[in-house]
């Protein structure tokens, strides 16, 4: 694929932040390393995606394997920092990922694990047109990093099937965003390497239940993710100014 | 987790523990029992069978009672444990007449319950061992880890036979000399004692109603400790070298020794089998987990066993430890990786560290002859009699009632 065709109105790829992350990719799986951040906001969004699939399918979570037989597909896995866990919960579970690299890295990490998840370098736009259909369909901290958002969601949303789910994690674009997740945690804490988000590809919750709803999904809720840092976690919150994530579902046929 | 590996069942396990004592077999039933999906393995350097030989006994506190008894073991083993329902606390010079007892513990934790349970270690051994098969844990005796390295989601453990084995978790418990500690990197923090602890099982003419007692003498503390019938085990403290003397010294030497300084309230003494030394120092890890591994028991820390806690250490070792495991694997975390094991390392830690000081402080603080010391310590010690707050504080101790978040285990409750 020539450069100036990640570019086009077609797909999502935008070619400057692949590079980026392919540089990173390496680090995925180091909690103490680049990726730290992402280590230790992994077990809320984790619990939160966690509590809802068992709420929405009916399983019982302190079962081995609560999700055997459910499908889940993870767009933008990276290592399979998500991937992973689903997959060890009984899921059957695609990573997605634009980054070969991350692919990759992913895949290494899998075997090691004695896990079996289907790897794909590719897109949402790509799986979509295929036809292929998922349980619950995770877009998360994504969305902010693709270069049509409108697309790539009602992409993400044609691939829920019926009685399915939604999650859709980011930040939003608020001054107060701009002050924590850009400055705070870019450019003070050294979180994440400077250049990781920009302000104006920020999205705002309504942004989403735009396109989300119009492919026929309802939207469930939104929740907000907090950092405490006496605790040095982050937590469920109902403030939804900086992270949040939100859960929409496909109504049975 | 074998999805990727079927066509090589024999070489990949969830869990390996290395060391089958009783911290090695809780932590691997405990797991088991609440996440029954996940393949746990022990392996122990011993030769097959050495663990019946061992002829002491243990203090077992209370709420060590309570997680042996949610993971079906207690039963078992009640019948041969002889509960402690009473606690004298001595301080006085060997040879005076009278000792004042100057703290008495009044009998239990929580009505109806004794504050623990003098337990014969092969039969703690023994009921551990048969949970532990009808769980479907594999124990193979006789077979050391010679080697570790970090893999990508695992560790590749070399055993003593040749084999490898893949593990998404290892678990240390072989002990204070642990071997895996050294592999894995972790240094230790030392202190000697220069004394030894001598462990011995004496007859007895009169019955000693379930009473224990501790005499904090100038050499160090001297326990004696209720058996079932007219026995009671001993852990008599001296320097080393008089340690030695006694130990090697025959029966009729040792038990006037013995008269001199536990008295004749209990008729005339005799020593049933065997006598030991252990040399006494505090070992401390420095870290307890490194990446796929985790020490627990006398591998993270081995205490001055003077206030008995070194076994309800452990037992608090394999119940966090399996706790953060399952926790971790029910919300679909890698086991092995650092980031859950520092749970595990936080929890533990600061309790470990705390009871260490704790007995090594008491230990320095008693193993002393000096008499403005002794009388400081005895009013120090008569005030914590009369004041019912600072009583209750060292009653839990002893029991291993703590506050603070105890694992679920502890509590009698499920993982």
């Amino acid at each position: 694929m020539e450069r100036a065709g990640l570019m086009s109105e077609g797909t999502t790829i935008d070619a400057d932040e692949i590079e980026r992350f392919s540089r990173l990719a390496q680090e995925w799986w180091n909690p103490a390393g680049k990726f730290k951040p992402l280590h230790k906001f992994n077990p809320v969004r984790l619990d939160y995606i966690r509590e809802e699939m068992a709420t929405n399918f009916a399983r019982d979570t302190m079962q081995p394997k609560p999700f055997a037989g459910l499908s889940v597909l993870d767009i933008g896995c990276g290592g399979g920092l998500i991937s992973e866990p689903l997959a060890r919960l009984g899921a059957t579970v695609v990573g997605a990922d634009a980054s070969e690299t991350n692919i990759e890295v992913a895949k290494l990490h899998a075997e090691g694990s004695g896990l079996a998840i289907d790897y794909r370098a590719t897109t949402a736009e790509d799986i979509a047109e295929g036809g292929e259909t998922f349980d619950v369909v995770l877009a998360l901290e994504i969305v902010e990093h693709v270069a049509n958002v409108d697309l790539f969601l009602s992409s993400c949303a044609k691939m829920v099937k019926p009685g399915g789910l939604l999650f859709v994690a980011t930040i939003n674009r608020t001054l107060k965003a701009y002050g924590f997740a850009i400055f705070g945690a870019e450019y003070v804490l050294g979180w994440l390497p400077k250049g990781t988000h920009q302000y104006s590809k920020l999205v705002r919750p309504q942004e989403i239940a735009r396109p989300v709803e119009a492919a026929g999904l309802s939207m469930l809720g939104e929740t907000g993710v907090v950092y405490h840092p006496l605790a040095d976690e982050w937590r469920l919150s109902r403030d939804t100014d900086v992270n949040y994530m939100t859960l929409s579902r496909r109504p049975e046929v | 987790m074998s999805e990727t590996t079927a066509n090589r069942p024999d070489d990949r396990v969830d869990i390996l523990v290395a060391g089958a004592g009783y911290v090695g077999l809780t932590t691997a039933v405990a797991i088991k029992q609440a996440a029954p999906h996940l393949t746990v393995s022990i392996v122990d350097a011993a030769p097959d069978e050495v663990w019946k030989k061992d002829g002491r006994a243990s203090a077992v506190a209370a709420a060590a009672v309570k997680m042996l008894d949610q993971l079906q073991i207690w039963p078992s083993i009640v019948g041969e444990a002889q509960p402690i329902t009473e606690m004298i606390v001595t301080d006085s010079k060997a040879a005076d007449a009278v000792r004042p007892v100057f703290l008495t513990f009044g009998g239990e934790a929580q009505p109806g319950e004794p504050f623990a349970h003098m337990t014969p270690n092969v039969a703690l051994n023994g009921a551990l061992r048969d949970r532990a098969g009808e769980l479907g844990i594999s124990i193979r005796q006789g077979l050391a880890v010679s080697g570790i390295t970090e893999a990508v989601g695992h560790v590749d453990v070399r055993l003593s036979d040749g084999s490898t084995l893949a593990a998404r978790l290892l678990v240390a418990c072989d002990g204070v000399k642990s071997a895996i500690r050294d592999m894995a990197g972790i240094r230790t923090l030392y202190w000697d004692y220069g004394q030894s602890g001598i462990v011995a099982t004496v007859g007895h003419e009169r019955p000693h109603e379930g009473r224990a007692e501790e005499h904090f003498l100038p050499s160090g503390p001297f326990a004696i400790l209720p058996l079932k019938g007219n026995r009671s085990s001993l852990v008599w403290t001296e320097p080393t070298r008089e340690a030695e003397r006694l130990v090697n010294a025959d029966d009729m030497v040792f038990e006037l020794e013995l008269e001199q300084r536990f008295g004749h309230r209990l008729g005339a003494l005799t020593v049933e089998g065997p006598r030991r030394a252990f040399p006494l120092g505090l070992t401390l890890a420095r870290d307890f987990v490194k990446p796929r591994v985790a020490l627990a028991g006398d591998a993270a820390h081995g205490i001055h066993p003077i206030a008995g806690q070194g076994l309800n250490l452990g037992f608090k070792d394999a119940a966090a430890l399996a706790e953060t495991v399952v926790d971790a694997e029910r919300r679909g975390l890698d086991i092995g990786a650092i980031d859950v094991l520092e749970g595990y390392q936080r929890w533990r830690r600061f309790d470990t560290v705390q009871m260490g000081v704790t007995t090594d402080v008491l230990n320095r603080l008693f193993s002393n002859d000096n008499t403005v010391l002794r009388m400081a310590r005895s009013f120090g010690l008569s005030l914590v009699d009369r004041a019912p707050s600072l009583k209750d504080f060292f009653i839990g101790q002893a029991a291993g009632l703590t506050k603070g978040p105890s694992p679920r285990l502890l509590r009698g409750e499920a993982i």
